[in-house]
C-alpha cells in the first residue's frame, strides 16, 4: 500500500503529486475565466441600449480614490440574493454591474453598509458632509473622518492614461472614430461621447461643473469624484422595466 | 536534525508506539492514528459531496446546454407576469420563491398589504396598526431617512429639518408628506447679501425676531417690517411671515427654527446673528425622491409612521 512515508521519502513522487495537487486547484480557478462572458447579463434600456456604461472620467478617477482611501476594508458592492438583503438594500447586484470593475469591489467584509445601490439615495450634499466627517450627520457612526478631500484638488493629469489602461483589460473607451462609432451603437451618443479618451479632461471638467458634487463652485477638488462615483453606483439599471425572470432565466 | 534509526519503541508511559523518527538523539513523535470518529466525518463528507454532485448544479461542460449539470432539484416560482415557472436549482429563483412562500415573508407582505389599504386616521385609531406601523417604521426610517433626519426623525438644526413636530415646510396632510417623500424637495431661499446692505440685513433680522417676540429693538423692527414687505421676503413667506405650503418656505412666527439656531441660546446677539447668517447666506438643500428606490406600501408605511410620531 501506498503510506505516506513512501511518498515523503521520494522526491521525485513527491514533486509529481504536488503538481498534480497544484493544477487541480489552478485549473478550477482558470477555466472558468475564459467562460466569464456567458456570465453577464446582457441587460437593455427601453431605447435598445445597453443599460450597464463604462465609468465616466470624473467617477473613474472617485472609484481610483474609494481605492485608495480602503474604503473596501469596510464596504461591500454585492447585494446577495437573500430575503434580508433585498429587504435592505434593493435588488440583488447583477453581474453586468460590475462587468466594466478592474478590480471589482465585491468584497465582504460590512464593517458599514453595502454602497452597490447607494447612488442617488442621499444628496450630494450628505455625502460630503458624511465624507468630511461621518459623527455631524450619523453621531453613532464609527467611520473615519476624510478631511483631506475637500482641501485637496483633484490631478486628473494621468486620466486619459488611465482610461487607456482599461481599455486594454477590456473596457470599451474609444480612441479612434470606428471605436466611438461603435459605442454610439452600443450605448447612445450620450454616453458614447463620456466614453471618449481624447475628451477626456475637458468631459471630467464639464461633470464637475454640472453637478458640482462638493458644493464648491470654482474649484475641482478629490471630493468632487469621490461623491461623484458614489452618486453612480446601482443606478445604471431601471429594475421597475424588467420581469425577475429575465435574471432567474439567465441562471 | 531529524534521523531515522528505523526502531519503532513502545512508549511505556502511554502504550502508544513511535514513528521510528529521532531528533536530538532523544525526542521521538507518537504514531497515534488518526481519532475513529474524525475519520468517519472525513468518509462521510466525501459520500456528501458524491450527492451533492447529483442534486444541485456542480460541474462544468461545454457539451450542456447551460454550459454545466444542472441538478435534480428544481424550484418553482411565479414570473412578476404570473406565469409559474419550473426552472432548475439556483439562488435567484430560490430568492422568488422564498418572496412568494417563506411564512413569515407572507405575514409581513399581509400586514404592509393592510396598511397600504388603510387611510391613515384609521391605523392611528386601531392600535394593533399603530403598534405595527411604529414597529416596521422605525426600521425603514433607519434604513433610509435617519442619516438625515436622525433615528428619532429630530432632524439636525440647519440642516435636516425636525419631522416629529407640529411644524411642516411642505404641508403636514398625508398627501403633502407623501409628496414629499415621492417627489423629493428643493428647499430653496436666495442669499441675500447682494440685494441687502448689512444694516437691511440686520432690521430684517430684528422684524423676524419680533415675529415670534424675541426682539424689542422697536427701530429696527420698524424698519425691518419695511424691507421684509417690499424687498421680496414677503413673497416667498407672504405677508403673514407665516410661510407658504407650495414654496416650502419657513413659517416665521411660529417658535420653531430649522435652520437658524434660534432656540439653540439664550444670548439675543448670538439668536440676531443665527437669523442674520441665514438672510444673508439664503438656504439650498434638498431631499431625494424615493419613488423609485422604496415601493408604495413601504413609501405608506413612512408616512404614517411620520404622522404618528409627529401627533403623539
Ligand atoms: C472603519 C470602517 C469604514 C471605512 C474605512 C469607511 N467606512 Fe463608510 N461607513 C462605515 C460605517 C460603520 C457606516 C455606517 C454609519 C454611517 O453612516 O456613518 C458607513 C457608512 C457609509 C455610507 C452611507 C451608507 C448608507 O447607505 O447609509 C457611505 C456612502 C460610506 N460609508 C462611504 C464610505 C467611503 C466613500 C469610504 C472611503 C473614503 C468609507 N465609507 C470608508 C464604516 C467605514
Ligand atoms: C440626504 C438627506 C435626506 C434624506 C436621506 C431624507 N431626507 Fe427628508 N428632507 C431632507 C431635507 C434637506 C429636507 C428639507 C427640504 C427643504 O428644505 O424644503 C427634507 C424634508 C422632508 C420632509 C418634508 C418636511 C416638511 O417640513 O415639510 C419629509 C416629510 C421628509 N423629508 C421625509 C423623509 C423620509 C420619510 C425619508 C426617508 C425615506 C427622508 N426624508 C430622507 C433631507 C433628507
Ligand atoms: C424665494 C423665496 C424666498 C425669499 C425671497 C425669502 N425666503 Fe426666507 N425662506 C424661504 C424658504 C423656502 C425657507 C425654508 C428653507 C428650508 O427650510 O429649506 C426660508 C427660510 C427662512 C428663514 C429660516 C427660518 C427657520 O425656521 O430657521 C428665515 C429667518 C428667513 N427665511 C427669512 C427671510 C427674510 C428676512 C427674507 C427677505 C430678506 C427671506 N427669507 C426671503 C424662501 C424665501
Amino acid at each position: 500500500m501506498l503510506k505516506h512515508e513512501s511518498i515523503e521519502t521520494n522526491a521525485v513522487l513527491l514533486i509529481v503529486l504536488t503538481l498534480v495537487a497544484i493544477s487541480i486547484g489552478g485549473l478550477v480557478e482558470i477555466v472558468p475565466l475564459f467562460y466569464i462572458e456567458g456570465t453577464i447579463e446582457d441587460v437593455k434600456r427601453a431605447d435598445g441600449k445597453d443599460a450597464v456604461r463604462p465609468y465616466t472620467p470624473l467617477e473613474q478617477v472617485g472609484r481610483d480614490i474609494y481605492i485608495r482611501e480602503g474604503c473596501y476594508n469596510c464596504h461591500s458592492q454585492m447585494i446577495r440574493p437573500f430575503r434580508d438583503e433585498a429587504l435592505r438594500y434593493g435588488h440583488y447586484s447583477l453581474a453586468a454591474e460590475s462587468q466594466y470593475d478592474h478590480p471589482f469591489q465585491w468584497g465582504s467584509k460590512r464593517t458599514g453598509p453595502d454602497l452597490a445601490r447607494v447612488g442617488g439615495k442621499y444628496s450630494s450634499s450628505w455625502h460630503v458632509k458624511h465624507l468630511n466627517k461621518p459623527k455631524s450627520v450619523v453621531p453613532e457612526s464609527i467611520m473615519p473622518n476624510y478631511p483631506w478631500l475637500l482641501k485637496t484638488d483633484l490631478d486628473f493629469s494621468d486620466v486619459q492614461a488611465k482610461m487607456k489602461t482599461l481599455k486594454k483589460v477590456g473596457v470599451p473607451y474609444s480612441q479612434t472614430k470606428e471605436e466611438y462609432a461603435a459605442n454610439v451603437e452600443q450605448f447612445g451618443e450620450d454616453v458614447a461621447k463620456m466614453l471618449d479618451v481624447n475628451h477626456a479632461e475637458s468631459n471630467l471638467m464639464a461633470q464637475e461643473k454640472a453637478k458640482n458634487f462638493d458644493g464648491i463652485p470654482d474649484r475641482i477638488t478629490e471630493m468632487d469624484a469621490l461623491v461623484a462615483y458614489l452618486q453612480v453606483l446601482g443606478t445604471m439599471i431601471d429594475f421597475s422595466k424588467h420581469d425577475e425572470t429575465e435574471f432567474i432565466e439567465f441562471r | 536534525m531529524a534521523d531515522q534509526d528505523g526502531k519503532k519503541i513502545k512508549d511505556p508511559l502511554t502504550g502508544v508506539e513511535t514513528t521510528g523518527h529521532v531528533w536530538d538523539d532523544n525526542i521521538r513523535e507518537f504514531d497515534n492514528p488518526l481519532p475513529r470518529w474524525w475519520l468517519w466525518a472525513f468518509y462521510m463528507s466525501v459520500i456528501f459531496t458524491l450527492w451533492y454532485w447529483v442534486v444541485y448544479p456542480a460541474w462544468p461542460s461545454g457539451l450542456l446546454e447551460k454550459g454545466y449539470t444542472l441538478g435534480t432539484k428544481t424550484i418553482t416560482y411565479d414570473s412578476d407576469a404570473g406565469e409559474t415557472k419550473t426552472t432548475h436549482w439556483n439562488t435567484r429563483a430560490l430568492l422568488a420563491h422564498q418572496m412568494q412562500t417563506n411564512k413569515s415573508e407572507l405575514i409581513r407582505q399581509k400586514m404592509v398589504k393592510e396598511i397600504a389599504e388603510t387611510p391613515f386616521d384609521t391605523i392611528a385609531a386601531d392600535p394593533q396598526q399603530s403598534k405595527f406601523v411604529l414597529a416596521y417604521g422605525k426600521s425603514i426610517f433607519g434604513d433610509y431617512c435617519a442619516a438625515c433626519h436622525q433615528r428619532g426623525g429630530q432632524g439636525v438644526i440647519g440642516h435636516y429639518p425636525n419631522l416629529i413636530d407640529d411644524a411642516w415646510l411642505w404641508g403636514s396632510d398625508v398627501s403633502d408628506i407623501e409628496t414629499s417623500i415621492r417627489k423629493g424637495r428643493k428647499g430653496n431661499m436666495p442669499a441675500h447679501k447682494g440685494s441687502l446692505t448689512a444694516d437691511e440685513i440686520e432690521q430684517a433680522a430684528h422684524y423676524v425676531l419680533s415675529l415670534s417676540k424675541q426682539s424689542s429693538d422697536v427701530v429696527a423692527i420698524e424698519k425691518g417690517k419695511a424691507i421684509f414687505n417690499t424687498k421680496g421676503c414677503s413673497g416667498c413667506h407672504m405677508p403673514t411671515a407665516m410661510g407658504m405650503k407650495a414654496l416650502g418656505s419657513a413659517n416665521l412666527t411660529d417658535h420653531i427654527w430649522t435652520q437658524a439656531d434660534v432656540n439653540g441660546t439664550d444670548d439675543a446677539g448670538k439668536k440676531l446673528a443665527a437669523v442674520k447668517q441665514v438672510i444673508t447666506e439664503g438656504i439650498q438643500r434638498e431631499m431625494p425622491a424615493w419613488e423609485s428606490r422604496l415601493k408604495d406600501d413601504e413609501i405608506k408605511i413612512l408616512v404614517s409612521y411620520i404622522k404618528l410620531l409627529s401627533q403623539n
